[in-house]
Parts: structure tokens; sequence; C-alpha cells
């Protein structure tokens, strides 16, 4: 495209049916003890 | 009607996000300017008002482009409503243990007041951390992965029952089959080669309280004489991150109204050789040093001037992680996972060193969250579930907010110190939070593009 530039393959509505395992780190817990960030989060199936 | 789009202009460039898909757009000034009147069905209407501003067959050519993200589902992406993976009680898989509740420093912008969380100094037992491991495996269901931060005050000043427990997880590993990341979060003071040998024997993951600079640092986090501590413990942090490779830490600083430029802060951490870094505001009430909402167009021109120096570095070779910045805009969590959010209540609970249970640590000593204790197990059975459904989409303010499916609601201690309701966000962090993903989508679509600097698809 000229105009625009698609920067990533996004997941979320793929995920709505096949999300929900669980394994993922609890948020707060990897970095940061005041601020929850999922999305800083990467999926770990 | 939910908003579908975000558009905005971080460091130079035009990003159009679209929020059901996660899909981000770097567009050109004609695009984005367009996307004020284009809803998907106006092409007439959008020729019409752009008309003379841009050249008609640019106009033509650009919604063609429009109408086929739609296609692809990546423009106006449908609405997102809670999804069957989102099972209705969760699993409990990551606990915070207050080995200490006492500290050997006087952080003034502290939480814990201190370390003592208001109720005096204690030591956790060996009993009630091993407890608490008991807890966490039988209530992770076929969860195989936990997740156990020794936390406080200050854990290494119960470097003991750290031991006890560390030794008593292994065992358990081993029994059950489930695999426990440890992460422990400490200001350095205890850092002795004992301790860091026993860190990385034990793999355990860090989180190094460092604020900055030298006198941004010893202004907040003095120790009991009213000491400064920089000199000490970045001295230890070296010796520790050195004796790991510069690998399992994050060095994590709290900027203040004292230090509104903190940029230089997280330079200067850089610059004494760590390169997994994060800070973050303080969230204090009615203090000299809380941030109001009058400051907010300095910490976001400060956003910009931190996003600018993260991605020069990085083209200088010289780059480093930076946690908000952090983000994987393709493989990122699932909506399940979105909506679970830190966990706090429901999947994440705080141990307190007696043993009672608070949905995560900023909780511990607010008595009317109190849950249970590891011995008894959950009491307060409405609270759990009230956590597990204060999720985005029951919150008011957060339902139509352009960032909800990346903030996951923003943080429910915050919440309730602000407005005593954890389903009404705490309005600063959420600004805060909505400018620093901002400026983190930008620094993803620039690495990407730095990649593939023709990507088209």
């Amino acid at each position: 495209m000229k105009h625009i530039k698609t920067v990533n393959k996004p997941s979320l509505q793929r995920t709505v049916h096949t999300g929900g395992c669980g394994e993922c780190q609890a948020s707060c817990q990897s970095a940061c003890k005041t601020s929850c960030t999922v999305g800083n989060q990467v999926c770990e199936k | 009607m939910k908003v579908k789009i975000h558009k905005f202009q971080q460091n130079g460039m035009y990003i159009l996000l679209d929020i059901n898909s996660g899909a981000v757009h770097v567009v050109d000034q004609m695009i984005y300017d367009m996307m004020d009147v284009f809803d998907g069905t106006n092409d007439e209407a959008v020729t019409e008002k752009f008309d003379g501003r841009y050249p008609r067959e640019e106009l033509r050519e650009a919604l063609g482009e429009l109408h086929k993200l739609i296609e692809q589902q990546e423009l106006f992406a449908p609405d997102i409503d809670v999804p069957p993976t989102f099972k209705s009680e969760g699993l409990v898989k990551s606990m915070c243990l207050m080995i200490a509740h006492d500290c050997n420093l006087r952080c003034k912008y502290c939480f814990a007041d201190t370390g003592d969380f208001g109720g005096g100094r204690a030591l956790m037992s060996a009993e009630v951390g091993k407890a608490a491991i008991d807890y966490i495996i039988d209530h992770s269901g076929n969860r195989k992965h936990c997740e156990v931060d020794f936390f406080g005050g200050e854990p290494l000043m119960n470097m003991p029952v750290v031991k006890e427990v560390t030794a008593y997880v292994r065992k358990r590993e081993k029994e059950t089959g489930k695999i426990f990341k440890l992460t422990l979060t400490t200001n350095g003071m205890l850092l002795t080669d004992e301790n860091i040998k026993f860190l990385n024997d034990n793999a355990i993951s860090l989180v190094l309280s460092l604020d900055g600079r030298k006198d941004v640092h010893d202004r907040m986090r003095p120790d009991m004489g009213g000491h400064g501590t920089y000199d000490r413990v970045l001295k230890n942090f070296k010796k520790m991150v050195d004796s790991r490779g510069g690998k399992n830490y994050y060095l994590r600083g709290t900027y203040t109204a004292y230090n509104p430029d903190f940029t230089k802060d997280v330079l200067s951490m850089a610059d004494e050789g760590f390169n997994i870094l994060s800070i973050e505001p303080v969230v204090a009430k009615d203090m000299p040093y809380g941030f109001t909402e009058k400051d907010l167009p300095h910490i976001f021109d400060e956003y910009d001037r931190l996003t600018e120096a993260y991605l020069s570095r990085h083209k200088e070779g010289k780059g480093f992680f930076f946690f908000h910045f952090n983000m994987d805009l393709s493989n990122g969590p699932c909506v399940a996972k979105r909506l679970s959010g830190c966990g706090a209540g429901h999947e994440y609970y705080a141990v307190a060193a007696n043993g009672d249970l608070y949905p995560c640590h900023q909780f511990v000593g607010r008595d009317k969250y109190k849950l249970g204790n590891v011995f008894a197990g959950v009491q307060n059975k409405e609270l759990p579930q009230y956590f597990r459904e204060s999720h985005v989409l029951n919150k008011e303010k957060c339902r139509d907010c352009w960032a909800r499916f990346f903030c996951s609601g923003g943080c429910h201690a915050n919440a309730d110190l602000f407005h005593g309701d954890i389903r009404q966000p705490y309005e600063l962090g959420c600004e805060i939070q909505k400018k620093r993903l901002e400026c983190a989508i930008m620094v993803q679509a620039s690495l990407a593009l730095e990649k593939e600097p023709d990507i088209i698809r």
C-alpha cells in the first residue's frame, strides 16, 4: 500500500476463540510492582 | 457506541490503531486527516470534505486502501465481548510473599509505610512460606507454571526463610511436576557475596530498586540514619548483575515530582551499564512529591523525550530494554488474559507475614480486603469473584477507552486508594498509561519499519 504501512500481524480477534490457557505470567510480577500493563506481555503458547 | 480506532501522532509518526484487532497502521498525513470523517460507509463525504486539500486521485486511492483494511478485519474490526475462553473462576498461579514487614531503608514514598504496612514490623516464618507454596500448588489446577515473588519490606532481611522456602519449592516441584519461577525484589543493601551466590544458584530473577541519578535516589531512598544509599546499592547491583551475565533482572525506579526530567534517570541507569530498565510514576495522595493533573503536560513531554532517547540509543548500538516500551504487537496476550489483567484477587494473591491473604501486595493491611489465610484458605468467597469480574468490559470508564485491551483496566489498588472502589480507575494513572502506550506503539512501529522499511501486506 502507498499510504498505509501495517506493522504487525494482529492476533486479538483470533484469540477470542483460542486463548485462555493461563500459562502466561501475572503481569505485575514481571518488573513493576505498581502498574499492570498486560499489553507488554507475550503469549506463552 | 464503543470507540473502534485511536489515532495519534508520536515523535513525528502518524499512527492509526484498530482497537478490536490490535492492528497498528503507520499512515501518511492524508489518511490521518481522513480518519476524522471516514467511518467505512461514507466515501463521498470524505472526498467532499478533503477535495482541494488533497488531490482527488490520491483520496480515491487512499479510500481503496482503507476498504482493503476493513475487508481484512484490520480496521473497524468487530467489538469484542467476554470470550468463552475467559473462565468464570481464576486459577491461583502467582503469589507475592511478604517475607519481611520490615525494611532497612526509609524511602519517602513507600506504600508499605517503611515496610511494616501500618501494622508493626514482622518477619514471615518458614511455616507460613511453605503453606503458601502448598496453597498455590493446590489451587493452580492443571497450570504447570507458577510464580512466587519474595517481597517486603526488604526480603533479604529474612534470608533464612527465603532459603528454606526456596528449598521447599524445589522439592515440591519434583513431587508435583509444577515449575516455579521465583523472583525477589530488593533495595540492594544486603546483597552480600553469600546472598548473591544463593540467588544465582537458585535461578531467582531480581527486581532491583534504583531511582536513577545519585541525587535523585539519595533524596528519596535514605537509610534509617537519613544517609543516601546510592553509592552502596549501585556497587552491589553492579556486582549482582555482572555475576549473572547481565541477565534475569530488572533495574526499577520510581520518579516523583522532584525529578520530572526522569529521562535523565533512565539514561543514568543505562550509562552505569544496566540495560534492562523500568521507571514508573510515584502514586501518592496529597504529598509534595506526588503528581496532580497539572503535571500531565510536562510528564507527556518527558515521555516524548524518553522515546527519542530510547530510539537514538538503539540506533547508536547502545540500546536498552525499557519495560513499558516492550510490546509484542503481533503475539501479545489473548483476550482472556487482557481481561484477567494483573490477576490480583483471583489469580494472584499476596501473603502477609502472618499468613493472611490479600488480593495483592498493595492491599496488605487494608482490612476490608483480607481474603483469608494460607492455612484455612479464602474465607471471603465473594471478593475473588468481584475482582475477576472487575475487568475492562465491566468498568464504565474503561469500556469505551481506546487503551482497554492494553492496560487491563489499571491498578485495582490505586483505584481503591483514590476512589474506594476498584471499578473506578485512578485517572492520573490512566492518562500516564495511555501516553506510555502511545510511545510504546510508536517505538515498536519504528523498530518494525527499520527491519522492513517497505512493509506492505
